[in-house]
């Protein structure tokens, strides 16, 4: 028979079949659910997964998405390398898009060249500020991040929806709950004719690569992962672990606020009470899945946004309950982590006189 | 503040406790015996809608309760498995266990959205329920208020009490002592997750049962996570978890008092209170350092892996 047996050095295979051998797992998961539901599992394995790569345009609208998952990706990915459990990329991107409003919002009658930078400014200084909040607690009083994170997620929510029936309401929008349309002077640039991938994607690719030079070449990036893999070295090391958490927090808070405005001054054009569809959450899936790595979250972000963009086709195609993309990423990070079972431990088959 | 609306507001805030409550003293024991399960949202979500179908479909509220129930259980083990068996990063599957509970709910009860149950009546307790003021504030609830205290008493009592909750603390404390004298840790642990998810379903049962009653996406709102932070601001202790449920249950509903009093601000401002009133409570108990290591169950969130002790 088999038994389980640790291994004497982690997998380095594993470590990169862990993901894809997930992947798998879901895949089949998902087709027995369709067929359980009375739905074709091959018709919807192929909605959800081709039909988003099918044509440009379904190409550009999934790279669209891509674009705010790999910004909050990445920073969760330094945060988590560092033992810093945020989970408040959602609220941080929020915090973007309201603060990038505010800004837009000033440039509404005006082709100022100023207009597009600034927004983009005010949006990753908002979602840093969001993440200054708990970071601030965390390091001064020893606050838990992963609640007072979740907290400012319901926070920064109220706070928009408030500010889109309130003081950031169109004049003019026949009392609706949302901003003006901004100028074209805000919008960010889009890159091709048809589509509507902007220069926010573009940024966010930049910045993973940036994020990966930081972490495997730069010092600070050595002291990151020191810190993470052995919090008492590093303190012996000398290493500020305060210096750290703000550095990956501040860095995780402009990624997502950078995402945040990207989407209003992006695809959206205005702000809404609905700018997010949990974008922060499903990040946290994109970082492990990435294996908390940069460029591995590049790979993740297209993979999610690619089942962000088929759930958007299987409603319309099959009608699938959108909410099938959330239970997903759910069953996707279980496969996860029970295949990261096998980094750490082999089945061997056990010896005839062991039995 | 006439005594009407005084009465009005305890009241409110004693219901509103009760999910809190329940999901919180689930969690206490899990965390007792050394596992954080920040599941308790998607847990709770999962209880809220299959609590909701079970009692549509069967006209009988008692079912949803039931089926809550079992499904906050099957919940927990997927967790358990995970944890306890794979060593997986309890944090990590915590959260993942949230984010499936959110979307599975949201799947699965589409179908029942908009539809209406009759929920559970009030029990208006003889005597007692026509004292004025405390009547109305303590004795004229719903049975599950009442199950809820109910729970907590004999929950406290086998904590505190009698040789389980000895186990419980031995095995939170130092697992590898508790399994040196014999104690099975992983079964401990097992069956604490196994507590933890029913009472989180039977939290969540409350809440499409009998405080709206319907079936909403996401209705719990960040209640499994406020119960989490309710626990470590009780100091895992169950009479504290009580207290601590009611005045949750206060800082929730105070944006309908100040509504009531005329106060002009708007409601998706005050809609914020629940949640800042948490990040306080997480500041004030943070900041007593020696108090929160003292208190804490000494494995908490660490594994436990039998194999290595071989």
């Amino acid at each position: 028979m088999i038994r389980v047996q640790a291994r004497t050095e982690p997998s380095t295979l594993m470590t990169f079949a862990s993901p894809f051998l997930a992947i798998v797992l879901t895949l089949i998961f998902g087709s027995v659910l369709f067929s359980a539901l009375g739905k074709d599992p091959i018709q919807a394995l192929h909605v959800l997964l081709v039909l988003p790569l099918s044509d440009a345009y379904n190409i550009s609208e999934m790279l669209v998405k891509m674009g705010p998952l790999l910004l909050c990706a990445v920073g969760l990915s330094l945060c988590y390398r560092a033992n810093m459990w945020n989970i408040g990329a959602e609220g941080q991107l929020l915090a973007g898009a309201l603060g990038g409003s505010a800004m837009a919002l000033q440039f509404v009658d005006s082709d100022s060249a100023l207009a597009m930078p600034l927004t983009l400014f005010a949006g990753i200084l908002s979602g840093m500020a969001w993440a200054a909040i708990p970071t601030y607690l965390k390091t001064k009083f020893n606050s838990n991040l992963i609640l007072t994170t979740i907290m400012l997620n319901y926070i920064a929510l109220y706070l928009l929806i408030w500010a889109v029936h309130g003081p950031l309401r169109d004049p003019a929008g026949f009392g609706f709950p949302e901003s003006a349309l901004f100028s074209d002077a805000t919008l960010l640039p889009v890159l091709f004719d048809s589509g509507r991938v902007h220069l926010g994607v573009v940024l966010a690719v930049l910045l993973a690569l940036v994020a990966w030079f930081l972490l495997s070449k730069s010092h600070l990036g050595f002291k990151i992962r020191v810190y993470g893999a052995d919090e008492p070295a590093a303190t012996y090391a000398g290493f500020n672990a305060k210096a750290i958490s703000w550095f990956v927090m501040l860095f995780a808070g402009a990624l997502a606020g950078l995402a945040g405005v990207a989407e209003v001054a992006g695809p959206i054009g205005q702000l809404t009470p609905n700018i997010s569809p949990g974008y922060g959450y499903s990040a946290i899936i994109v970082a492990y899945l990435g294996r908390l790595h940069p460029a591995g979250a590049i790979i993740a972000a297209t993979f999610l946004a690619i089942l962000y963009m088929g759930g958007d086709l299987a409603q319309i195609e099959m009608g699938i309950p959108i909410a099938v993309v959330g239970m997903f990423q759910g069953v996707l990070l279980f496969f996860l982590l029970a295949c990261d079972f096998f980094i750490r431990y082999r089945i061997v088959p056990s010896r005839e006189n062991m039995a | 503040m006439d005594i009407d609306l005084i009465t009005q507001v305890l009241f409110a805030a004693i219901k509103t406790g009760t999910p809190l409550l329940f999901i919180a003293l689930g969690e206490a024991i899990c965390e007792k015996t050394g596992v954080l399960n920040l599941g308790q949202e998607g847990m709770m979500l999962m209880g809220a809608v299959v609590g909701f179908m079970a009692a549509y479909a069967t006209g009988n509220a008692g079912m949803g309760i039931i089926g809550a129930m079992l499904i906050g259980m099957l919940m927990s083990l997927i967790f358990g498995f995970l944890v306890l068996h794979l060593g997986a990063n309890q944090v990590a599957t915590g959260l993942a266990l949230t984010i499936f509970g959110t979307g599975l709910s949201a799947f699965i009860g589409a179908s029942v959205v908009g539809h209406t149950i009759t929920g559970f009546q009030p029990l208006n307790i003889p005597l007692l329920s026509e004292i004025p003021v405390l009547g109305k504030v303590l004795f004229s609830h719903d049975p599950l208020v009442y199950l809820a205290i109910v729970l907590a008493i004999l929950i406290g009592f086998v904590a505190n009490k009698t040789r389980v909750g000895l186990t419980i603390k031995a095995v939170g404390e130092n697992p590898h002592a508790a399994n040196a004298i014999g104690i099975k840790v992983l079964k401990v642990r097992y069956l604490a997750v196994m507590f933890g998810g029913a009472m989180a379903g039977l939290g969540g049962a409350y809440m499409s049962l009998v405080y709206t009653p319907m079936w909403v996406e996401n209705m719990t709102a960040g209640r499994g996570w406020i119960a989490l932070a309710l626990v470590v601001f009780a100091s895992w202790r169950i009479g504290n978890i009580v207290l601590g449920a009611y005045l949750f249950g206060l800082a929730s509903i105070m944006h309908l008092v100040l509504q009531g009093m005329g106060w002009s601000i708007s409601p998706n401002l005050l809609a914020m209170l629940p949640y800042v009133a948490t990040i306080v409570v997480m500041v004030i108990i943070g900041a007593d350092k020696y108090k929160e290591k003292l208190l804490a169950p000494r494995s908490l969130g660490k594994p436990f892996d039998p194999r290595q002790m071989a």
